[in-house]
């Protein structure tokens, strides 16, 4: 008879049925019983296997104590020796997600066993795990958990079994970007004739490699008197404070920063560099005003071409950075913008 | 983020180099940089001469943030 295989699932507070955003901050704490979605998991593997321990742990806690949470996390994980570790779902929650990622990557790569969690597509927590974990594809909220489940527990088993897993739309999880070489009927310069005269006769055709589609915005209205107005100068080129206080990303940024250049005649080599890790460094850090012309906005202002520089700078970095992150950086600069009563905005990239 | 800066109303000019990018993204006033690494700048100029480049182009930007427009425009 083999051995049944154990698995340790991780929830937040919420899910783990402890309390809302007033417990977020609580610290992880290990249950041997199974709460909230572990339970519901439970049912779908009893055939084979079981979750021998439920880690609950504050949304708030683990992003704010990464380190010290990871610590705890891992003890629990080397007591109880799972075969494979589940986290989630997380679907659009971007707190809880993140947890599920930054733990699932590091359980993999620590423990070398598989990990596998559900979210949202456009969840942050997808590009942090997603070569590390297999995150099953869920719908945006918890009423998706009915669905998500049974897709988490049949990957778990494969998983375990040593099975290999079919294509990402096949079995329902998001795409690693890993490439699998197929041998095909027909090559590549044929497939692709194929699809031309497709398109050119109006047929139906599928893309081998879909493109991502952005929406667009009404073009904001001009201003009216740029001789009043408070122009913010932002930038993803990078250029930030010497000490990178924030520690802005030189790739695949999570953050962005918010500096106080009001008392500032420019971006001064001695104060400012580039940590952008995707173009050649030499020029921005001879002179920062290259890449965002602080010094020249402030002349501006002396000459009273513009009203005033906004106060605030802001700052990232753009390679690599995914896509659902730029978005959450620019709604939360606009936002604090719009509150500012800022007139309009030079942006640079590089 | 020009998109989402843009959502709140306020006008915004993205200075990029790569302004194909720029227009599948979805921005809608859009200026051509210098180059990659130096958008404004222009190391092969002298300092001063550089300056001086540097306000024609805040000067252009600022123009494209006065234009009114109904599509996307590369400036």
């Amino acid at each position: 008879m083999s051995e049944r295989f154990k698995v340790v699932y991780y929830v937040n507070q919420f899910f783990g049925q402890i309390g809302g955003e007033d417990k977020a901050s609580m610290e992880p704490e290990v249950h041997e019983s199974t709460v909230g979605p572990a339970l519901g998991f439970n049912g779908l593997i009893k055939d084979s296997g079981d979750v021998v321990a439920t880690i609950i742990c504050g949304d708030n806690y683990f992003n704010e104590h990464k380190a010290d949470a990871l610590e705890k996390i891992t003890s629990i994980i080397k007591k109880y020796n799972p075969d494979v570790f589940v986290a989630g779902p997380a679907f659009n929650a971007g707190r809880y997600g993140m947890a599920c990622g930054e733990i699932g990557k590091y359980v993999f790569e620590q423990f070398k066993i598989p990990v596998v969690t559900g979210m949202y597509k456009e969840n942050p927590g997808v590009d942090v795990c997603r070569q590390q974990a297999i995150i099953i594809e869920t719908g945006d909220s918890a009423a998706a958990m009915r669905k998500a489940l049974p897709v988490m527990a049949k990957i778990v088993t494969k998983l375990v079994n040593g099975e290999e897993l079919g294509s990402p739309s096949e079995e329902g999880y998001i795409p690693q970007g890993t490439h699998k070489t197929v041998i095909v009927d027909k090559r590549g310069s044929q497939r692709a004739v194929d699809m031309m005269l497709a398109r050119l006769k109006g047929q139906e055709f599928e893309t081998e490699m879909p493109m991502p589609v952005f929406d667009r915005v009404d073009p904001a209205p001009a201003v009216k008197d740029i001789r009043k107005a408070t122009i913010a100068l932002v930038t993803s080129g990078g250029i930030v404070p010497v000490l990178n206080p924030d520690h802005i990303e030189s790739a695949s940024a999570t953050k962005f920063g918010k500096y106080d250049i009001s008392g500032m005649d420019g971006l001064s080599p001695k104060d400012f560099k580039t940590i952008h890790g995707g173009y050649d460094p030499v020029y921005a850090n001879e002179d920062p005003n290259r890449v965002a012309p602080l010094d020249i906005l402030k002349q501006y202002e002396k000459d009273g071409k513009i009203g005033k520089v906004f106060e605030n700078y802001y700052v990232t970095t753009g390679t690599g950075t995914a896509v659902a992150n730029s978005v959450k950086f620019g709604v939360e600069i606009g936002a604090q913008l719009k509150a500012a009563g800022v007139d309009a905005v030079i942006l640079t990239s590089t | 983020m020009v998109k989402e800066i843009e959502r709140y109303g306020i006008p915004i000019v993205h200075i990029a180099t790569i302004t194909t990018i720029s227009t599948s993204v979805g921005a809608n006033r859009i200026m051509p940089a210098v180059a990659i690494p130096y958008p404004v700048g222009n190391p092969k100029l002298s300092p001063a001469e550089e300056k001086a480049m540097r306000y024609e182009l805040v000067d252009k930007a600022l123009k494209t943030l006065e234009t009114s427009i109904n599509e996307q425009t590369i400036f």
